[in-house]
């Protein structure tokens, strides 16, 4: 006897979430990252304004000086929603955890000089605090914003730097055996070693910016495209040359995630430049001024990891401008 | 000439691959079965690592179809940068 198994096909009735169909088209089937962003947050009956501050609605398109017709043209090209983050993160995690352990197992941190040692612990270490206050910005951020599609990602971004201070703490750990001392050493440098009060002024000025917009490009288009290119490239360049390639192994999961987030940095430059003239000057007059305060703020701290810290900084600030220019803006 | 086929899983990678073969092949028909999407083409069906990467938002490596893919039909031909199925006669 044979069994003949028949399959129906039973069509569904509708692809995806009315709110989604109208924005992809009918029919057609939508991505989860598309159907966990667009339209998540609300946008009308607030029946009270926040106590926080009264003068803006819960979610308003007032909070910045940037004006989009649709703020959900913000969308990230990695499309991050939870899922798709966490799994990425989770593996890089995974190779960020062998690097640690390969670095432990081959004692490379034996072979490190001790002024490389000395160097990271007193200039690099530093950086959590940095990294922590990229945190509160993102934060910061995801809560002004407007917006699910550019607020999710602040959220994400913050979590991350939430991470890149942990690393950071990790590293001044290893290199001390231990011993939380170095951590509080390392907050004195922060507080009170001249090179680093540039730096900690433009994180502390930032945290007071109102304009949230304005935030976005102080602290993830320009400061960040300061400090992590010369910590995380050409500083680690010339340690990888005088015995401290274990530095630059650890700091893998930052240079990655670093190339990872300028996708999502240039886009969201490029979107609110090609909306209309006035974002486009708006957003050039917000670059020149931070990016003069930011190359100000990390001179002091080239000169300390850098051996030739002109050049190293020039270098950054023309491949920011070549950059940011390639995203509409003309500095 | 006679059709090749790829035959995928219904699930969220294949929503990626599927959008980029209609983009880089026109001449593809899709078709959707219980659990299971097929893609016919005639002589040939080419999958673009990089066109499926825009779409799913991350590097996609062509070796990954191998986790989604239930059949296929016809010769293969397998890069690191594409996956491209044809008829070699």
């Amino acid at each position: 006897m044979s069994l003949d198994i028949k399959s129906i096909d039973i069509k569904p009735k509708r692809e995806t979430f009315g709110h989604v169909e109208r924005r992809i088209g009918e029919g057609k089937m939508a991505s989860r990252y598309e159907e966990a962003t667009f339209d998540i947050q609300p946008t009308t009956n607030f029946h009270y304004r926040p106590l926080a501050d009264a003068s803006y609605e819960l979610y308003d398109v007032e909070k910045t000086a940037v004006k989009m017709e649709d703020w959900y043209k913000f969308l990230d090209p990695r499309q991050y929603h939870y899922a798709s983050y966490v799994t990425a993160r989770a593996k890089q995690q995974e190779v960020a955890e062998q690097n640690f352990v390969f670095v432990e197992k081959r004692n490379m941190l034996d072979v490190m000089p001790a002024e490389i040692k000395e160097l990271i612990l007193s200039y690099v270490l530093p950086l959590r605090h940095y990294e922590w206050g990229a945190n509160m910005n993102n934060l910061q951020l995801c809560s002004e914003g407007y917006g699910a599609a550019i607020t999710n990602a602040f959220m994400f971004h913050a979590e991350d730097r939430l991470g890149n201070a942990q690393y950071i703490t990790r590293i001044g750990l290893l290199l001390s055996d231990n011993e939380p001392v170095v951590l509080d050493n390392g907050k004195d440098q922060w507080m009170n070693d001249e090179a680093w009060q540039g730096l900690r002024k433009a994180m502390e000025d930032s945290f007071v910016i109102k304009d949230w917009f304005e935030l976005h490009i102080a602290q993830n288009v320009i400061l960040d495209a300061f400090v992590h290119p010369l910590y995380f490239n050409l500083m680690e360049q010339e340690l990888n040359a005088k015995g401290g390639s274990a530095q630059v192994m650890m700091t893998e999961f930052i240079t990655s995630w670093n190339e990872e987030c300028a996708r999502w940095i240039d886009m969201t430059v490029k979107v609110a430049c090609s909306e209309n003239e006035e974002n486009k000057e708006l957003l050039n007059t917000w670059c020149k001024k931070y990016i003069e305060i930011a190359y100000n703020a990390v001179l002091p701290l080239a000169k300390k990891v850098h051996s030739s810290p002109e050049e190293a900084m020039d270098m950054i600030k023309d491949e920011l401008v070549v950059r940011l220019n390639k995203n509409g803006l003309n500095l | 000439m006679s059709k090749v086929f790829l035959a995928l899983q219904a699930v969220e990678e294949t929503r990626a691959i599927i959008e980029a073969i209609k983009e880089d092949n026109p001449h593809a028909e899709v078709e959707n079965q219980p659990a299971m999407v097929k893609v016919a083409a005639e002589g040939k069906l080419q999958i673009m690592a990089e066109t499926v990467s825009n779409h799913i938002g991350r590097d996609w490596d062509p070796q990954e179809l191998q986790l989604v893919l239930v059949s296929l039909a016809g010769n293969v031909d397998e890069d690191y940068d594409h996956f491209t199925i044809y008829w070699d006669n």
